[in-house]
């Protein structure tokens, strides 16, 4: 096949360009630059997408022996990402924006172009396995589950996994590490990036009250009455217990926590921990990454962070939102969080929760 | 690199010798260089001693701009005048000047063709003659292949020092530093065939400008650092040479844009109707982006080039194409094509046949 590979920088994605390429396939490799006003350096393990990474991926690229372009998706990732991610925290709701990346950048606007320039897929590093089966191609939890990335990935829908490569999911990223030292890969030990890549100091909070303001409003509790003050209701999140400056202690002493952020209001309602509670929730832009769900109850099982634990849950669909009913009630969750439905290994889709209770 | 200069480098590698220094094999080496300093003065018209050689025309831009600038200063003049389509190695250092070292910088525009305005220098040298330092304004544009009227530059000029920067013009066309009249002139070894990491600057005798490099007092004193005697001896023979076939090149140039023009009657050939190059042309082609092309093209086996690109490596659009009145987005749909001593007809036939494919491609990623 003729696939375009999407290389960071990182050592996952220059792996996987050389299996690609190991493979029998052609494969040209592609950096996107991110950022319309990259930095320099990476600083520690934070952000990407930096001069310097870009330099890294063109290395690897010409150590595997691949042509190298760059492509410059800034506005892409700007208008589908950053105002998201921004737009999402305004309404008081908790984004993932590497999910939003995936939806809308890797596979979308390059898969795209991909294919429009005659290529046939695009291939990626992320820990993720896909399978075909007498339902197409389906997608599955990496080997390796400390690393899985399927939760980022469940926003594809089928004809965007039918164009998607991933050669990394069979192995471990101890593993990966390994082959990128004996390919002669200079980024064999290039730490892992974490965090949010635009947000490069890692001050989210900060981040975002630069571009949303720090408009002071009210902490109340479940009875609507007044315990403290905030600066910006968009810098909490659900479940939170630290970091909320109130004096007025509960008449048992018992912690408090984040309950609800009500952006119209500017308003952060805190409880008790019990009240954190959540046995349903219901999502909506719900995406499948192989047959439909339907309206018929299932099985199986939910996870609502990209590493958190997968929950034993009944779920369905409605036409319109995807409801799981946990076996278990969770404690604290956000809206705006991806739920991602799971029968096993295989990602049976995902939608973003909108409403819990 | 041409042949010629390959064996001149290789055998001047093998031998020992510090030009500067006194003994035997240092004179040895001296006498080999200065040989090959009168051999570059004799094809561009200029004198041995106006010959200042550098490590890159990027140098001897620098040096010529910032010499040039600092010595007008002394005399209270802080204007640097240049065009608007000048490489990044003029429009860099002129920038620094601006921001470090007190220099108003004003740009000459240029007219559709990329030629640039005479009546606009003529106004402005009527009016702030006085307090001009230099005008720097290319020989031929390295990406449209456009060549600038530099005698009428140096008429209009006057008194005030003109430099050139000639790197895409040496052996392509007839270039004379003496009738030119310029002050100053940047050559690049590595645009006529010979080996990268050479340049010079040509500087009018008895013109001396503050150094950047100081040193061992090489040069005139305008460019301390060891001689690099292969690269030099290199260089000569690749000006001797006569590899380059100027009527040959523009042939297959203009059966290229008679071929691409009949295949997609829409591009546009920038600078079409000014004189250019023999071996560039640079076409739009509406409806695309220029790196999706080059893409394409490469996979063909076909380089070309886009404008420029930024320190990420992010395809930018082309000042040169902005300052010849295209939008963002026309510019972005644009590549430059050069031909070269070693291209013939079938490459040319090749390029056109595979181009309609490539530019339907680029148009269905450009609407993706």
């Amino acid at each position: 096949m003729k696939l375009i590979a999407a290389m960071s920088g990182g050592v996952d994605s220059a792996v996987a360009a050389a299996r690609a390429v190991e493979a029998g396939h052609d494969v040209i490799g592609v950096h996107l630059a991110l950022s319309s006003n990259p930095q320099k350096y990476r600083s520690g393990a934070r952000g990407c997408c930096t001069i310097e990474d870009s330099h890294d991926a063109r290395r690897a690229a010409d150590v595997i022996g691949i042509p190298f372009y760059i492509w410059d998706m800034a506005e892409e990732f700007h208008d589908g990402v950053v105002e998201d991610f921004l737009a999402e925290y305004a309404a008081g709701r908790t984004p993932n924006p590497c999910l939003r990346c995936n939806e809308k950048i890797k596979f979308a606007a390059v898969l795209d172009r991909a294919r429009a320039m005659g290529f046939d897929g695009v291939v990626t590093g992320h820990y993720a396995r896909t399978q075909i089966s007498d339902s197409g191609k389906t997608l599955h939890r990496a080997v390796d589950h400390s690393k899985d990335q399927s939760y980022v990935l469940s926003v594809l829908t089928v004809e965007q996994i039918e164009g998607a490569i991933f050669p990394l999911g069979d192995t471990t990223k101890v593993d990966i590490r390994k082959e990128a030292e004996a390919r002669g890969l200079a980024v064999a030990q290039k730490p892992d990036s974490h965090d949010i890549c635009f947000v490069p100091s890692g001050d989210n909070a900060g981040w975002l009250r630069d571009r949303l303001g720090s408009e002071v409003g009210p902490i109340v509790d479940q009875d609507g009455v007044k315990i403290g003050e905030h600066k910006g209701a968009y810098t909490y999140t659900i479940g939170q217990r630290k970091g909320l400056g109130l004096t007025v202690p509960t008449a048992d002493g018992s912690p408090r926590f984040v309950l609800k952020i009500e952006p119209v209001s500017n308003t952060v309602v805190v409880g008790a921990r019990e009240d954190l509670a959540v046995s349903t929730m219901r999502g909506e832009r719900a995406v499948w990454c192989g047959p439909a769900v339907t309206a018929q109850l299932q099985r199986g099982f939910v996870q609502v962070r990209a590493h958190g634990a997968a929950l034993p849950c009944s779920y369905f669909f409605d036409g319109t939102l995807l409801t799981a009913l946990l076996d278990e009630p969770l404690l604290g969750l956000a809206t705006g969080q991806a739920m991602v439905i799971y029968d096993g290994d295989r990602v049976v889709g995902s939608a973003t929760i909108c409403e819990t209770e | 690199m041409v042949e010629e200069a390959l064996i001149a480098m290789t055998a001047q590698l093998a031998r020992l010798g510090n030009p500067s220094s006194l003994h035997t094999h240092g004179r040895a080496t001296r006498k080999t260089l200065e040989d090959a300093r009168e051999v570059i003065a004799k094809e561009v018209g200029c004198l041995p001693s106006e010959v200042i050689f550098t490590a890159s025309g990027t140098e001897a831009n620098n040096t010529a701009l910032k010499g040039l600038y600092w010595q007008g200063r002394d005399e209270g003049k802080h204007v640097v005048v240049i065009s608007s389509i000048e490489h990044h190695a003029i429009l860099d250092p002129a920038h620094w000047l601006e921001v470090h070292e007190g220099a108003e910088v004003i740009q000459i525009p240029v007219t559709h063709d990329g030629v640039v305005d005479l009546e606009f220098l003529t106004h402005l040298v009527t009016t702030r003659g006085n307090e001009i330092a230099v005008i720097s304004v290319m020989h031929a544009n390295n990406e449209t292949g456009v060549i600038q009227p530099i005698c009428k530059v140096v008429e209009i000029a006057g008194e005030i020092p003109v430099h050139t920067d000639a790197a895409q013009s040496f052996k392509k066309v007839p270039l004379s530093f003496a009738e030119l009249g310029v002050y100053a002139m940047s050559l690049s070894a590595h645009k006529t065939g010979g080996p990268l990491g050479i340049g010079a600057l040509i500087l009018r005798r008895a013109v001396e400008i503050p150094a950047l490099l100081h040193g061992g007092g090489q040069e005139r004193e305008i460019r301390s650092g060891t001689l690099n005697a292969p690269a030099i001896v290199a260089f000569a023979a690749a000006a001797k040479s006569k590899y380059y076939d100027s009527a040959k090149v523009s042939t297959l140039r203009d059966s290229f844009i008679a071929g691409i023009s009949s295949a997609l009657p829409e591009v546009i050939v920038n600078g079409l109707k000014a004189d250019r190059l023999p071996g560039i042309v640079n076409i739009t082609f509406p409806g695309t982006q220029s790196d999706t092309l080059l893409l394409l093209m490469d996979a063909q086996n076909i380089s070309c080039s886009t404008g420029s690109a930024c320190s990420a490596g992010v395809h930018e659009a082309s000042h040169v194409l902005l300052a010849m009145g295209h939008d963002e987005v026309s510019a972005q749909s644009s590549l430059r094509f050069s031909f070269g001593a070693t291209s013939t007809s079938a490459d040319v036939d090749f390029a056109v046949s595979v181009l309609p494919d490539v530019i339907n491609r680029g148009k269905a990623a450009n609407l993706s």
